[in-house]
């Protein structure tokens, strides 16, 4: 018994490197290892969504091009949306935040660690099954947000409005999102329950370090903006395979309907991409400054206000459709006004730096870059948030820059800088600071020349979503240029990937602490091992191991821990050693008959749709029900 | 001596540690799923608001309402609400017995406030309402089925706690959350129904 212990607890620390691992990595609960999880597949959608723009571009490289044939093109930048949004950015920071938010607090785990291995295996079953449409008859092709009635197949004067979309492409659509969907909803669920109910002492909610703070608002956001999301695929699903009209205007149906209830959630999903981004950048800016973060409050009072106001500004994305001055005013309102509080964080971040001992590193250039370009996409942003500017803006490339600039200056810089940052926490290696600088340069300049003149182009007139463009328009010359642009973009990336590679395999060991860190994760040794804290800390400060470092002797205090549990789970006083969760299949095996379902509802199987959901049940309910002992793991020498 | 900038670290600010137990961590998921939940329903109730308009050639709502037979199913659920509560307060008073029986109630009264529903569904579809004829049918359908999914999805996980206890013993107060758990829900479910009944039945008579 307690060998089998023993061996499961090895596997759960992929120390078997034989089939094995692959079982240990299927069943583990572990927050790092699933954040692990989440980090390396999201890289990989990441790369297909790269793939995918890059086929886009070179076909707009050159007028009247047929790089690509058009109806491959609808499909691609509908793809790319997607993957990128949904299957790459928002998962590399739920990476980021499964891994860091527990160390952060100074937990064990997550709160529901099985359930946060439901939610990444829904992930990517719903990854993979939107992305199996394209070898199972042609990928969704409607853009990535959809718009009724041309995702519905509907047919108006005897002309289909959208030829592909009678194809199964928009069911994948349909059925992959909604997977992916219940996945994020769960962990967002998670994560809330975690920050609020998992900190160890001390740990109060004005010393939560700011990416924890970013973690719970993001978590809300999901909370609150999937259900919209996911009533909307229903209704479309039930649209598409019952024929029902709630899409369709020829039967009284409402195509706006869709646009509302999609941007409902869309517009709470972008700032679902940015406030991680948000909470990396305030963790990376201090500690590269030496300097305690500037305006602390004010920081976490912004994150709540754009939250709270991320709500109010749907209607921005819709005032072209006719809805009258009033509501447009009101929209154009609400959305200029949430740039105030943007613009308290871009202070407080510069305010940070100012006077500080800075350490040019490369995850420090990427969170400078970051507030470079997120400007300049905030300002394009209230650019857009006129309408009567919008007017002629809308759809053009001019929107296409906005977006980039603040999905990639914002969203994907933050990201490099996290992962510059905390990858050595993560693998125990650091990468390499050389490599590291050509990674930033080319990505920098790539990133601009690809996207600074795609403003030029919308001004130009060039709408967005079009597979090519006539050579007379003389648009030609930007369009080339910002191609080139994509050539220096991936060769930074690859300087990337080559530098995880190369860090992997002969990185400089990081040592716990290697940039002499403010918060409770560079206090443990890296990579961190299962049970993370040998002994739960006592959190005295909101830098608590800066102030450990400047007014202790350095070294985290222990919490006490409560006399009824001392002998109990989780207490590290306990003689066999620390508590931790077993590892289980019935995660995997939830997602993977859910995803049996979603196939057998795209092809209209309807008993093996039924046959899949009861399966999943079943195994929800035993996950519900085993209970789940737990096992010992002694905490290394000198740990404690 | 320490340098004057030093300053003392905060002793023990707070109590000890001790794990947060299931029971915290999952009724406070659960307030949140259920938080997420409403959400939910006020985007299909919006649908339904904004599309019960189209009848088309179908049935309206005034000819097929039957007020009674809804009323009846209403009662019947808000009285399941009720015997949740006494299920609950038994098993914190550790009366097993008690404890199933007003289980087993509940789970009556929940398949019978289905049951109503399919009578009723299966009713509208004989008068001409399916949920292709008219956006007032698809709506109609999807919010009332919906609820509906919801309450049986209830029944299955009271189900699960009545065969968890009848293979595991008596519910033992470290097990009582996750009847708590359930009952939330339970009552979650039903206060949605008071609104759908409202905005559904009740307006959809007089208007
Ligand atoms: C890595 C470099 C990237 C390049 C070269 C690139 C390029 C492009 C191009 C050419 C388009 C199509 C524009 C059109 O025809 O209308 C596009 C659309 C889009 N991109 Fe990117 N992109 C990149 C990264 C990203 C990232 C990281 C995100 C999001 C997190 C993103 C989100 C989008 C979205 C949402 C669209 C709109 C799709 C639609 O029209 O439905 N892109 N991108």
């Amino acid at each position: 018994m307690a060998a089998a212990a023993e061996r499961i607890g090895g596997l759960a620390r992929g120390e078997d490197r034989s089939a094995s691992a692959v079982w240990s990595w299927l069943t583990t609960v572990d927050h790092k290892r699933i954040g692990i999880l989440y980090l390396f597949s999201s890289m990989i959608f990441f790369l297909f969504g790269g793939l995918e723009a890059f086929l886009m571009r070179l076909q707009l490289m050159r007028p009247d091009a047929h790089v690509v044939s058009f109806a491959l093109f609808n499909q691609l930048f509908t793809m790319h949306g997607l993957t990128m949004i949904f299957l790459a950015v928002m998962p590399m920071s739920v990476g980021f935040i499964n891994y860091m938010v527990p160390l952060l607090i100074g937990a064990r785990d997550v709160a529901f660690p099985r359930l946060n291995a439901l939610s990444f295996w829904l992930f990517l079953a719903g990854g993979l099954v939107l992305n199996s449409s394209w070898l199972l008859g042609g990928a969704p092709n409607a853009g990535w947000y959809n718009y009724a009635p041309i995702n519905t197949g509907a047919v108006v004067h005897g002309v289909s409005l959208n030829p592909g979309s009678d194809t199964l492409g928009i069911d994948f659509y349909v059925i992959g999102l909604q997977l992916a969907g219940i996945g994020t909803l769960l962990s967002g669920i998670n994560f809330v329950v975690t920050i609020i109910n998992m900190r160890a002492p001390g740990m109060t909610p004005m010393r939560l370090p700011l990416f924890v703070w970013a973690s719970l608002i993001t978590s809300l956001i999901i909370v609150f903006a999937f259900p919209p999301f996911t009533i909307n695929l229903v209704l479309l699903m039930i649209d598409r395979m019952f024929g029902t009209g709630f899409f369709d205007p020829a039967r009284g149906g409402n195509a706006l309907l869709w646009q509302q209830l999609f941007w409902v959630f869309g517009h709470p999903e972008v700032y679902i991409l940015i406030m991680p981004a948000f909470g990396m950048i305030s963790e990376v800016i201090p500690t590269f400054s030496r300097k305690p973060l500037f305006g602390y409050s004010s920081m976490v009072f912004a994150l709540v206000v754009i939250a709270f106001m991320s709500f109010m500004v749907w209607s921005h994305h819709m005032f072209t459709v006719g809805m009258g001055p009033v509501v447009n005013s009101i929209f154009a309102a609400t959305s200029m006004a949430i740039a105030v509080p943007t613009g308290v964080k871009i202070f407080n971040w510069l305010a940070t730096m100012w006077g500080g001992r800075i350490r040019f590193t490369t995850s420090m250039l990427y969170a400078v870059a970051f507030i470079v370009c997120f400007v300049i996409g905030g300002m394009s942003g209230v650019m857009l948030a006129v309408p009567p500017a919008d007017y002629q803006f809308n759809d053009s490339y001019f929107l296409v820059a906005h977006i980039h600039y603040v999905l990639i200056g914002g969203a994907l810089m933050a990201l490099f800088a996290a992962a510059y940052y905390w990858l050595p926490k993560i693998t125990g290696r650091l990468l390499n600071e050389r490599l590291g600088r050509w990674n930033f340069w080319l990505v920098f300049i790539g990133f601009n020349v690809t996207f600074f003149p795609m403003h030029f182009l919308g001004l130009m007139g060039m709408p967005r979503r079009v597979a090519t463009y006539p050579a007379n328009l003389g648009l030609g010359f930007w369009n080339t240029v910002s191609t080139v642009g994509v050539f220096i973009l991936t060769a930074g990336i690859v300087v990337f990937l080559y530098n995880l590679k190369r860090s992997a395999q002969h990185g400089e060991l990081a040592g716990p602490d290697p940039w002499d860190g403010r918060t409770l994760e560079w206090s443990l040794p890296s990579p961190v091992p299962e049970y993370n804290f040998a002994e739960i800390p006592l959190v005295r400060d909101r830098d608590p191991l800066f102030a450990e470092k400047v007014h202790g002797n350095g070294r985290l205090v222990p919490a006490q821990i409560a006399e009824a549990h001392a002998a109990e789970e989780h207490a590290s006083a306990h003689p066999a050693g620390i508590h931790v969760p077993n590892p289980t299949i019935l995660p995997f095996v939830v997602a993977v008959a859910l995803t049996v379902t979603a196939f057998a509802a795209i092809f209209r199987v309807w008993p093996l749709a039924i046959l899949g959901l009861l399966a999943a049940f079943f195994a929800i309910f035993r996950l519900m029900y085993d209970h789940d002992p737990g096992h010992y793991v002694q905490p290394e020498e000198g740990a404690r | 001596m320490s340098a004057p900038e030093v300053r003392t670290l905060e002793a023990t600010p707070v109590g000890p540690y001790r794990l947060p137990t299931p029971a915290e961590n999952t009724k406070l998921g659960i307030w949140v799923w259920l938080a997420s939940d409403c959400a939910l329903f006020a985007a299909l109730i919006a649908t339904y608001v904004s599309m019960h308009g189209h009848v088309g050639h179908a049935p309206t709502p005034q000819q097929l309402f039957d007020l009674p037979l809804t009323a009846t199913a209403t009662f019947v659920l808000l009285l399941s609400s009720l015997t949740m509560g006494l299920g609950l307060e038994a098993a914190q008073h550790g009366e097993h017995q008690r404890l199933m029986r007003w289980l087993v109630v509940t789970m009556i009264l929940g398949l019978a406030f289905v049951g109503l529903q399919a009578v009723e569904f299966t009713t509208y579809v004989h008068r001409g309402l399916t949920p292709d004829a008219s956006n007032f049918g698809a709506s109609f359908f999807t919010l009332v089925g919906f609820h509906g999914l919801h309450v049986t999805f209830g029944v299955a996980w009271l189900l699960s706690i009545f065969i968890f206890v009848v293979r595991k013993g008596p519910l033992g107060p470290r097990d009582l959350w996750r009847l708590e758990a359930a009952s939330l829900y339970w009552y979650f479910v039903d206060v949605v129904w008071v609104v759908i009944f409202t905005v559904v039945y009740l307006l959809g008579k007089v208007s």
